[in-house]
């Protein structure tokens, strides 16, 4: 009895010692604030925050990896008692909330039958569920019974509802959805998010550049909810107010209404919602996530520069915007005229971005005033480059440098910067595109007698928007067509007199798919004019790499464009992104809007210290497979509202704004045609 | 070596220790839900066990045996091996945290399983020398990890079925065991 007692007892001492002497040894360090946080969080384990039980949550919040306000169930009362530990400022907690990426329900069809136990996670096991779209809802509430809070239901058109008030983002219903129909998100995730190819995407959405969710939008009109639309496209795009005016809207082409009828108007819904913000007199608030700290230098206040700037403020960066010409808008104020976009309006939008508390420094031109070094030196970690193509190309002919020609981006900004240009009586304008147009539109107010527009092809191949080259033809311009200027004529004085075109006919379809003009011999013919203005492209101006060894290294295409990932926008420089003109070449405003989300994204994962990738399984410019239809059954014509504009008798005598507003009334009508399309299925019972 | 193979062959399969010994149970039945669970679960098993088996082999050649105190074997070997889980824990915590942060969570769960235990007794009562204990401990081991990851198999696959409602979760699990076990018993008298 006593040698077991000695022995048992000198095997605990042992045992014991060992253990003492090796929890010295091995001695891990643990922050003594770790625990005191422990205590402060709610204690549930739930898992809501992302990590594995409260534990880990509160090493999270010591290492930094969390904020304070991790805890979702304490609520503000914890995340402010755990930031007084950690000794910080709270912040803004960032609520998350669940949604559901499915409202089609019950509209996709079933491909089979069935009769299995009703749950989601069953249905799913069989081919993937038996409806016919492979993205959406199954409908038998897993989630309902997933969720701890009683905040989804089952709504009557067969996908979940949420009730925002009682949802607390805990992520149960995420967990539980074999369809990954739910998400808890919180707003950066969800400004960051880019099309996937596993989204329930309606072909609009897929189709525009800036992936505004316009289904929603377009609901949300159609319920009275103008402010939830107006945030809805700000999630996406933040110049709305002008996208509304200029925005030549490739996704009313693919509209599935289009298909048996005329599309739905997006466009003028989307610039209803905008002016009745703008004429409401008050700002919708823009919620912006709490400072980081990190600083990001935006050079060029134009549609990219604006966008990228906005998103990454709203992601709580510090930015600054560096612009060349007075006022911050490039392309959108200089190169856009007035009669199509009045500069009040464009002043109410880039106010708004910057009342963001974004600084702008005007009349400083990168390569002169600074340089990508000096910003480097000013302590920027990453330098978003949206400079645009401001350098016409030259026709380069023989007399293009008399007096009385221009080139049209010049010709324009110096318009809109108030500068007063001799015009002539007689203007030609070369070239087809958008530029062409506003400058002949820009020259008939201005007081031109006869306007003419020269251009090597047929209307049909003219790249401008189809409805400005009517306005331009309504409003008196006389097209001159398979036409190619060889020589401007001028006087003694050196004043341009006469431009000799050479005809042209179309030939064999060159890599665009547009047919190539070719001369015909001995066609020579002189057009008596006072003044040309050549429109016919741009390019960026890449004068401000200098001499310097950090910019030389900057990579630039053969297009004289600056080399991206165009996945990231990335350049050769890792902490330099582009996007706009100066990346892509002349494009669309929503091109350049879309592109700046991206910056901002990739800005982002640089400045938070991750890799730049690319998003996952996005789309990028493809169409999900199968979702675009040769034919909509079931649709009822219903004709489009029009467009109210001023009649041409008044308009081609001032500059003010030709395209109106639609009504309330006529918005609502419009709103009401969408089809609010799926992946694959639609309201086929809409607007009868 | 060709004893080994037949030993390790028949504590995997034959006297398996989870379905034929029914030792261990417990987390048999606690981290089958999901498959990752019991993976991670498994390898803390062959882990913990063929360290505990040689520890405890010594403690019983060193100190036991020589004092006549082999009464006394289940009580030391308690201490012995929940000492030791504590001493791996924390040397892994320090030295191997990559190891520590996949096992962590599963050490202090066996410390005193009573799988751990009855292997380490069986060891003794066999009489096997080092060697032998080593294997027998690895092969023992391995055979829980192989019954444990098979019935999460099972398990996860027996969510999607119709399940009545009666029988739903742990119910359900030991009935699946059992026939697990019938299955198991096929293997009696191979060797």
């Amino acid at each position: 009895m006593t040698e077991a007692l000695v022995f048992m007892l000198g095997l605990g001492l042992i045992c014991g010692s060992i253990l003492s002497i090796a929890s010295k040894i091995f001695y891990v360090y643990e922050d003594p604030r770790k625990t005191e946080v422990e205590g402060l969080l709610a204690g549930a384990n739930c898992g809501g925050c992302g990590f594995a039980g409260c534990a880990a949550a509160a090493e999270a919040v010591v290492t930094g990896e969390a904020p304070p306000s991790v805890c979702i169930v304490g609520g503000a009362e914890s995340a402010a008692n755990v930031a007084r530990v950690m000794g910080v400022d709270a912040g803004t907690a960032e609520p998350k909330f669940s949604s559901s990426k499915c409202d089609g329900g019950n509209r996709a069809e079933d491909s089979y039958f069935y009769m299995g136990v009703d749950s989601c996670q069953a249905v799913s096991a069989f081919f993937g569920g038996k409806r016919k779209c492979d993205v959406g809802c199954l409908g038998y509430g897993d989630c309902v019974r997933a969720c701890l809070f009683n905040a989804i239901k089952i709504g009557p058109e067969g996908f979940p509802v949420i009730d925002e008030k009682k949802c607390v983002g805990c992520g149960a219903c995420e967990r539980a959805c074999p369809k990954q129909v739910l998400s808890v998100t919180t707003i950066r995730d969800r400004l960051l998010h880019f099309n996937r190819e596993d989204d329930c995407l309606a072909p609009c959405q897929q189709t525009c550049p800036a992936q505004i969710d316009i289904p929603l939008y377009i609901a949300q009109i159609k319920n009275g909810d103008y402010e939830g639309a107006v945030r809805t496209i700000r999630d996406r795009n933040p110049l709305l107010l002008s996208c509304g005016r200029v925005c030549p809207h490739p996704c009313e082409n693919i509209c599935r209404r289009g298909i048996e009828d005329e599309p739905v108007s997006i466009n003028q819904l989307k610039r209803f919602v905008a002016d009745r913000e703008m004429n409401s007199g008050s700002r919708i608030p823009i919620p912006c996530a709490p400072p980081t700290g990190k600083k990001v230098a935006v050079i060029g206040g134009g549609p990219a520069g604006l966008t990228c700037a906005y998103f990454l403020k709203r992601l709580g960066h510090n930015v600054s915007i560096y612009e060349a010409m007075p006022k911050p808008g490039g392309m959108i104020r200089y190169g856009i005229p007035e009669y199509r976009l009045p500069k009040k309006v464009l002043d109410w939008e880039i106010e708004g971005i910057l009342n963001l508390g974004i600084r702008v420094h005007t009349n400083v031109k990168m390569g002169v005033d600074f340089d990508i070094p000096s910003l480097v030196a000013a302590d920027y970690d990453a330098i978003f480059l949206g400079i645009g193509a401001w350098k016409d190309y030259l026709l380069k002919i023989e007399g293009e440098n008399l007096s009385g020609c221009h080139t049209g981006i010049d010709f324009l900004s110096r318009i809109a910067s108030g500068e007063s240009i001799p015009i002539g009586r007689k203007v030609v304008v070369v070239g087809g595109g958008n530029t062409a147009i506003d400058c002949v539109r820009t020259l008939v107010r201005l007081g031109a007698e006869e306007v003419y527009i020269v251009y090597r092809r047929t209307r049909k191949e003219m790249p401008a928007n189809v409805v400005e080259i009517e306005a331009a033809d309504h409003e008196g311009v006389k097209f001159i067509f398979l036409a190619a200027p060889v020589r401007v004529l001028g006087d003694d004085q050196g004043k341009v007199t006469q431009l000799e075109y050479l005809k042209m006919e179309l030939g064999e379809p060159d890599a665009s798919g547009r047919r190539r003009p070719v001369p015909v011999k001995g066609s020579e013919t002189l057009l008596p004019v006072d003044m040309v203005i050549s429109a016919i492209g741009q390019e960026p101006e890449m004068t401000f790499k200098g001499e310097g060894k950090r910019a030389q290294s900057l990579k630039t295409t053969r297009r004289n464009t600056i080399e991206v990932n165009p996945e990231t926008l990335q350049s050769s420089i890792p902490y330099i992104f582009a996007a706009g003109d100066v990346a892509t070449g002349p494009s669309l405003v929503v091109e350049a809007i879309g592109g700046g989300r991206l910056a901002a994204r990739s800005i982002h994962l640089y400045l938070s210290g991750k890799t730049v990738t690319p998003p996952e399984k996005s789309l990028f410019k493809r169409h999900i497979p199968g979702t675009l239809f040769d034919s909509v059954p079931g649709i009822q014509k219903v004709p489009r509202v029009p467009m109210p504009e001023i009649p041409v008798g008044e308009r081609i005598y001032s500059f003010v704004e030709v395209d109106q507003v639609v009504s309330e009334e006529d918005a609502k009508k419009e709103s009401s045609r969408c089809l609010n399309c799926g992946r694959i299925c639609y309201n086929k019972d809409v607007a009868a | 070596m060709g004893d080994y193979i037949q030993m390790i062959i028949g504590f995997i399969l034959v006297n398996n220790i989870l379905l034929m010994q029914y030792l261990g149970n417990c987390p048999f039945l606690g981290t089958s839900k999901r498959m990752e669970t019991a993976v991670g679960m498994a390898m803390a098993v062959v882990f913990v066990l063929v360290m505990a088996g040689a520890i405890t082999w010594a403690t019983e050649t060193y100190l036991l045996k020589p004092l006549g105190l082999e009464y006394l074997r289940t009580m030391s070997f308690i201490v012995v091996i929940a000492a030791l889980v504590q001493f791996v824990e924390m040397f892994l915590k320090k030295s191997v945290p990559e190891l520590y942060t996949g096992l962590g969570i599963y050490l202090p769960l066996i410390t005193t399983n009573c799988a751990v235990l009855g292997v380490c007794l069986i060891n003794i009562k066999e009489e096997y020398n080092f060697m032998q204990t080593i294997v027998s401990s690895f092969g023992y081991s391995s055979g829980f990890g192989f019954a444990l990851i098979l019935f999460a198999g099972v398990r996860e696959r027996v969510l999607l079925g119709r399940v009545p409602k009666a029988l739903q979760d742990t119910s359900i699990g030991l009935i699946t065991a059992g026939m697990l076990s019938l299955a198991f018993f096929g293997f009696k008298g191979m060797i």
